[in-house]
């Protein structure tokens, strides 16, 4: 029992509650807002250290002994995840003070943020599949709100289809959580994986495994990304951001878990959808980066090629192609959100969305154009910046399992991020300025602490890497080894 | 246009102690029969909701003065300090107890954490049903 692990869950609820009763105070919100993340995310840390020492651990709620109850499950994995997440979206709040405007500070901009992290964070955490359902719904009625934020006629527009998509995604999720619980009369997800394990993994349970792929598909933007491009350029840029680093991962972290722990035996059926979705999602997110006049919409594929690409370890599913997902999973959660942050400063700096339009924005702001650049070197994983590692190990994975196709597409698809954002770069901001020096606007400072901070995380990562290894390391070992989580929930 | 609801009005009067007597009763019967925080919030709720639609929102707003997404707050807020009160006595989060209490008159009670539980979630069942109905009806 170590009643830490909730409090990445617990604590912003609280806090968003209290907010709620706050709403004037527009800066008290922001102290308080901005103390909770800054807890969370020692709290996170701490736990993460204190995995490394003691092995998995776990919270079962009220007492209620698994596999009766529901409980909390802290592994490294999850740790690192909600350790980054907490991060992010500390940085991202700096950006928010900044940036958000009044009018959206009142609107309970501060308590839904907080919101979506506690969905975030649970269903990192959760050890249980129904309370991995509720969390994601948690997560996904703040992003509800995030979405229509603004109120205009396109926010409507878009948030009704996301709301329409999500929803008959959870609707699935639930009907597939009602197949596996008639199959194998359990919710807890260390129990289905080893009532699974002792049955053997037949035909119906693969079905609902592709279902449960299908779902967290649809979440992770995965091959089904058909609402993503749409529904992520309309909010205010802080939410984009949000979103562009939490929401896709989650889907990701739930599809490496329910693959790897619940329903690894039919490797050959379902990590072979994975890697072809993967690959599929890899070329159309390439052909829409490549395709994009617009900044939104270079941005927005550059999130589906990334999910393509940390799920082609998935698919491989050696232990370096675990760690490298794990690694370029930790890196895109930063990396995107530093992407939308740049961009949405460029569009409020320059109030143009389209490329061709904007130039000269380095003369003015050097060191907002220099973070582009080490932005852009590290998504397209040149060393020494933090996408490099991970993608290393991908491709030593694919190698070592002979997936030659799904190597090429990954390293192809470098190239392309590489070009859509160097185009971005050489229009935007080489070139003579457009902006004349009356309509000059400075960047504030907290966007620029925000832009500058997630630019020392990306070097630190790249640098670091050996730092975090250890943590890697440990995740991924779990990850191939569902007999250490199983034997840390069912035995002790 | 005025409309004749003198029959509505009456009924009304009448029906809402019984509707609130039956949510309260729900309330608690739910520690061990069908009933509980839930279910008596849904029929507290639709007490209210059924004020709101017999008299216009103004009456109803001068007796009962409160910003129902805010009591939705402070159920939401009660709920998750029980649960977090566990911790602070070094249980497992979410743990209840419960003893027997003679209390004067009353005689031996059984009295139990997860009444005031309960009771977050009744708050935040009754401030959501009646905020959603609200936003629709004001809508115009």
């Amino acid at each position: 029992m170590n009643n830490l692990i909730v409090l990445p869950l617990i604590i912003p609820i609280i806090t968003a509650v209290v907010l709620v009763f706050l709403r004037d105070q527009i800066v008290l919100q922001r102290i308080i807002s901005f103390v909770t993340m800054g807890f969370v995310c020692i709290v996170s840390f701490i736990l993460l250290n204190i995995v490394q020492t003691e092995g998995i651990i776990r919270l079962d709620f009220s007492g209620w002994m698994p596999p009766f109850g529901i409980l909390f499950v802290a592994d490294s994995f999850s740790l690192l995840l909600v350790l980054t997440s907490s991060i992010v979206t500390l940085i991202c709040l700096l950006y928010a003070f900044s940036m958000m405007g009044q009018r959206y500070e009142k609107m309970f901009f501060y308590p839904f943020v907080l919101f979506l992290v506690a969905g975030v964070n649970g269903s990192f955490l959760t050890g249980d599949i129904f309370n991995l359902f509720v969390c994601f719904e948690v997560m996904l009625l703040a992003s509800y709100v995030l979405v229509a934020f603004g109120g205009g006629k396109r926010q409507l527009r878009e948030s009704l289809k996301y709301v329409l998509i999500n929803v008959v995604a959870s609707w699935m999720f639930l009907v597939a959580l009602a197949f596996l619980y008639g199959s194998v009369k359990t919710l807890n997800m260390a129990h289905i994986a080893q009532r699974v394990a002792e049955v053997g993994q037949d035909p119906l349970i693969t079905t609902v495994a592709i279902l449960f792929l299908i779902v967290f598909s649809l979440k992770a933007g995965l091959l089904l990304f058909f609402w993503l491009p749409g529904s992520y350029s309309v909010p205010p840029t802080v939410v984009q951001a949000l979103f562009a680093a939490l929401l896709t991962k989650v889907g990701i972290y739930a599809l490496i878990r329910t693959f790897t722990l619940m329903f690894p035996l039919q490797q050959e059926v379902t990590h072979t959808i994975i890697g072809i979705m993967a690959g599929l999602t890899i070329i159309a997110g390439c052909m829409g980066a490549l395709a994009g006049r617009d900044v939104y919409t270079i941005a927005t594929y550059n999130v589906i090629i990334g999910t393509g690409f940390i799920l082609i370890g998935l698919a491989v599913g050696t232990e370096s192609a675990m760690a490298g997902a794990i690694y370029y999973l930790i890196h895109d959660i930063v990396a995107k959100a530093l992407l939308f942050l740049l961009i949405g400063m460029m569009i409020y700096l320059t109030g143009e969305t389209v490329v061709k339009k904007m130039s000269g924005l380095i003369q003015i702001y050097p060191i907002f154009g220099w973070i582009y650049f080490i932005l852009m070197l590290a998504l397209a994983g040149i060393p020494p910046f933090s996408g490099f590692i991970g993608k290393v190990l991908i491709g030593q994975g694919a190698i070592e399992a002979h997936s030659y196709i799904l190597l090429a597409l990954g390293f192809a698809s470098s190239i392309i991020v590489l070009y859509s954002l160097l185009r971005i770069f050489l229009a935007s901001f080489f070139g003579e300025t457009t902006i004349s020096p009356e309509d000059k606007k400075p960047i504030p400072k907290g966007a620029y602490t925000s832009f500058i901070l997630l630019a020392i995380s990306i070097i630190y990562l790249g640098i670091g890497a050996e730092s975090i290894a250890v943590y890697v390391k440990d995740a991924a070992e779990t990850l191939m080894n569902p007999s250490i989580y199983i034997d840390a929930i069912l035995k002790g | 246009m005025k409309i004749n609801d003198v029959i509505l009005r009456t009924v009304v009067k009448g029906v809402i102690f019984i509707i609130l007597t039956l949510g309260v009763y729900l309330f608690f019967s739910g520690h061990n029969a069908p009933g509980g925080g839930f279910i008596g919030g849904l029929v507290l709720g639709s007490a209210i909701v059924l004020l709101y639609i017999t008299y216009d929102l103004e009456t109803v707003h001068k007796k009962m003065p409160f910003d129902f997404k805010k009591v939705a707050a402070l159920g939401v807020l009660l709920a998750t300090g029980t649960a977090v009160g566990s911790i602070l006595f070094d249980a497992p989060f979410l743990s209840q107890t419960d003893g027997y209490f003679n209390i004067p008159i009353l005689g031996e009670k059984h009295l139990t954490t997860v009444t005031i539980f309960e009771a977050g979630v009744a708050l935040t069942v009754i401030g959501t049903l009646v905020t959603i109905i609200l936003s629709i009806g004001e809508d115009e």
